[in-house]
């Protein structure tokens, strides 16, 4: 049996990929399985009793080394911030292309902690800060430093000792650029050094904890429990500098949603399905629930997507004990069936991924896929005729080329930079000024705009002549026919419109990385979990592919 | 490893100043992502694009220029310096026509080096190599892939007169002996692949774009 992949005008709409859940596709689940068998070493703790000071923690296999300095500062509560805009954090975090030698601390000692303002070099790949998570740090050091265990109950209800408030890489203040990196061997997919950062940190996170723990109390004091350290992830606070990456990285994007259609296709065509795997699939979808239920937010628009998720998962589970069989033939394709019809987008999207978990032998192959050259379709076909064009648009944006854009609703905002923090930001534009200065983000608009132009140009006129005449157009030419090659590159909706929801954008990214527990704090940022339940580093050679169900 | 190293603008960084740079100066967005792709290869190739591109826009304030929208064999200027950018430009969208043409003469243009991206990248496009010659310098674009120049110096020509542009054919630049020659030695490091091998080669079947 042939499936088709699913339809890029359905998947690539806001709502169903702001209904996307990790997946064995997700980096921070790809990271952990290839460096798994990578030497993990804590090279330097050198922190004051308070805990602040310089750590060093590294990955090593053979002559490769991965090493993330720590720089953990003093602030005052009043300055911690989770926006972009903060200028100190609790902890500041490079990682760096090897050994660093003890020049190199001094100068990142100047410059780390300093972020967006300080100069990072060609031998530091990423960069991040991170503040302590106020409710539980404090609380943490004292339990322990008095010999007990924190309150779980507590804990869960936070998930993190520190959260980061951003993550950077690919050449940003000065760091290495991709292709420095990108044909490395260990080098697999997308964001793995990122991943990698942020795993570090999160075991700086425990030694930092036990440490004040231990100084303020040497005789009493006791480790945070590996069970516990286990169940606490990294946060981070996400906010719009996030969404114009996808827009921005079209065939990047495409290649991961691609991915993630070709393994349901794949599932979906499995005649008979071992018995073995259906238990891990029945297995993980029933473990999972705990993450659902223990999934927190304060979000009205959050907690009516867990609340009809839960819904609808229990619904699948009850399905699938009293009325399905795995006996049948393509079970999987009949199950996704079966949720197209009975249940929402969020539940849909959640057990897709859980489809993925038995089915190694389909995914693995994938995750090298999921890169992208992008340099290569850059250029536009100009010897290409406006007919061709006008085929594309007609066949890859049949919505969007109905949008009125004359409708002030439909173009109520507009995507610019901030001038003090060059980050992106989101407004509206009959509120706010500089709508003139707008980013080349609203692409459904200039895709009808050019439609437009199109209907009413000669079919047989060739590219080259149509841009000379409407260069203004250019961004979106080359959109259209990277979108012929790759289906999945666009989101099929309008980004300016007034009912847009821009963390969508961000939860399609964040699920991508492998986050978990979306807890949106206004439209526009939100908080996530990442390697919440993920083994620890001295666990890693040998651990339960499935901990994120099985925390 | 140098100070100066450390304080290098990566490539990312440099592209993304020249897009916003470009749009700041007055043009679409959709050609200031071309001039962004444009610097950043002049800047990987050791060409000083930056430089060129900032004293260009600098320029552009007190200047005019004139469009090349429409690029002929014989390209004359009515008043002032071709704009190097809407004639990059120009040539890249137009190149499957031009070449045809074999030789492209203009007249005047202005900070002839912010062209060579251009001309790089149209090399690419029709595969074949391009000379791109004006004043005392002269240019070999090799598809994308190398700018050979005589002239390495740190002094830039602000207006170039009686500029050539010549389409090369494809052509080795070895005999076929020599390359059998070192073919044969290249045949050292094969291995004759068994159907194991054949069946369980990595990333067999799969696509590799990375």
């Amino acid at each position: 049996m042939q499936v088709k992949l699913r339809d890029p005008n359905v998947i690539m709409k806001l709502s169903r990929l702001g209904s996307f859940h990790q997946s064995k596709l997700s980096f921070l689940r790809s990271f952990l399985e290839e460096f798994k068998d990578w030497e993990y070493k804590k090279n330097l703790f050198d922190l004051d009793k308070e805990g602040f000071g310089i750590a060093i923690y590294s990955f090593k296999k053979k002559d490769r080394v991965y090493s993330l300095i720590c720089f953990a500062n003093k602030i005052n509560n009043n300055e911690r911030s989770d926006r972009v805009i903060a200028t100190k954090w609790d902890a500041a975090f490079t990682l760096y292309d090897g050994v660093p030698s003890k020049l190199d601390i001094e100068r990142l000692k100047n410059e780390v902690p300093k972020q967006e303002v300080g100069r990072l070099s060609y031998k530091e790949l990423t960069l991040s800060r991170a503040n302590k998570s106020l409710r539980v740090f404090d609380y943490v050091v004292e339990n322990l430093s008095n010999g007990t265990q924190p309150d779980l109950n507590l804990l869960s209800q936070v998930g993190y000792l520190y959260r980061t408030t951003a993550v950077y890489g690919s050449g940003k203040f000065g760091l290495a650029d991709r292709f420095r990196i990108k044909n490395r061997e260990e080098i697999n997919g997308p964001f793995r050094l990122e991943m990698m950062l942020v795993y570090l940190v999160r075991q700086f996170t425990f030694d930092q904890v036990n440490h004040i723990a231990k100084s303020k109390n040497p005789k009493h004091a006791v480790k945070l429990d590996p069970k516990i350290c286990k169940s606490l992830g990294i946060g981070n606070s996400t906010g719009l500098g996030m969404a114009p990456f996808i827009v921005n990285h079209p065939t990047l994007l495409n290649n991961w949603i691609l991915c993630r259609e070709k393994a349901l296709k794949k599932i979906r065509e499995i005649r008979k399905v071992e018995k073995n795997k259906i238990n891990l699939f029945t297995n993980s979808l029933k473990n999972s629930v705990r993450n659902i239920t223990s999934w927190i937010t304060k979000s009205e628009y959050q907690l009516k997507k867990i609340k009809f998720l839960l819904s609808d998962v229990k619904k699948t589970i009850n399905y699938l004990e009293t009325k399905f069989s795995f006996d049948i033939e393509y079970p999987f394709n009949e199950i996704y069936l079966w949720l197209e019809k009975e249940t929402c987008d969020e539940c849909i999207e959640y057990i897709v991924s859980m489809m993925m978990e038995p089915f190694d032998e389909i995914v693995k192959p994938l995750v090298s896929e999921m890169s992208s050259e992008e340099e290569r379709y850059f250029n536009i076909p100009t010897d290409r005729t406006i007919e061709d064009l006008r085929n594309i648009i007609e066949k890859r944006y049949p919505n969007i080329i109905e949008i009125d854009f004359d409708k002030k609703e439909n173009i109520k905002n507009f995507w610019f930079i901030s001038k003090n923090k060059e980050e992106p930001r989101y407004s509206d534009r009959f509120k706010e000024q500089g709508s003139e200065l707008e980013q080349p983000l609203a692409i459904a608009r200039d895709i009808k705009k050019l439609y437009e132009k199109l209907i009413v140009s000669k079919n047989s006129l060739t590219i080259d002549k149509f841009l000379s005449r409407y260069s203004n157009l250019r961004h979106v030419v080359r959109r259209a026919f990277i979108i012929e090659k790759f289906p999945y590159s666009e989101i099929q909706d309008n980004t300016i419109a007034e009912n847009v929801v821009p963390i969508d954008m961000l939860r399609l990214k964040l699920s991508f990385f492998g986050a978990l527990k979306f807890d949106p704090r206004s439209d526009k940022w939100l908080r996530i979990c990442m390697f919440q339940g993920a083994p620890l580093p001295e666990g890693l050679k040998n651990y339960d592919q499935q901990w994120v169900y099985n925390p | 490893m140098g100070l100066q190293s450390l304080k290098m603008k990566s490539l990312s960084e440099i592209e993304t100043t020249s897009k916003r740079a470009s749009k700041a100066a007055g043009y679409s967005w959709g050609i200031s992502e071309e001039v962004g792709k444009g610097i950043r290869l002049m800047e990987l190739f050791g060409l000083a694009g930056i430089k060129n591109l900032s004293e260009y826009f600098k320029s552009k304030i007190q200047n005019k220029f004139e469009n090349l929208n429409l690029i002929n064999d014989n390209n004359k200027t009515e008043k002032y310096p071709y704009c190097p950018i809407i004639f990059g430009i120009s040539f890249l969208d137009q190149v499957k026509t031009l070449e045809k043409l074999d030789k492209i003469r203009l007249d005047n243009i202005a900070y002839p080096f912010l062209v060579l991206p251009f001309l790089s990248r149209s090399s690419e496009i029709i595969g074949k190599k391009i000379h791109y010659k004006f004043d005392d310098h002269e240019f070999l674009l090799n598809f994308n892939v190398k700018i050979s120049s005589k002239i390495l110096s740190d002094k830039y020509p602000i207006i170039a007169k009686n500029i050539e542009i010549i389409f090369l054919e494809n052509k080795d630049n070895f005999s076929e002996t020599e390359w059998k020659s070192l073919y044969k030695l290249s045949e050292e490091t094969f291995v004759e692949e068994s159907e194991s091998l054949k069946k369980g080669a990595a990333g067999a079947g799969l696509t590799d774009n990375d």
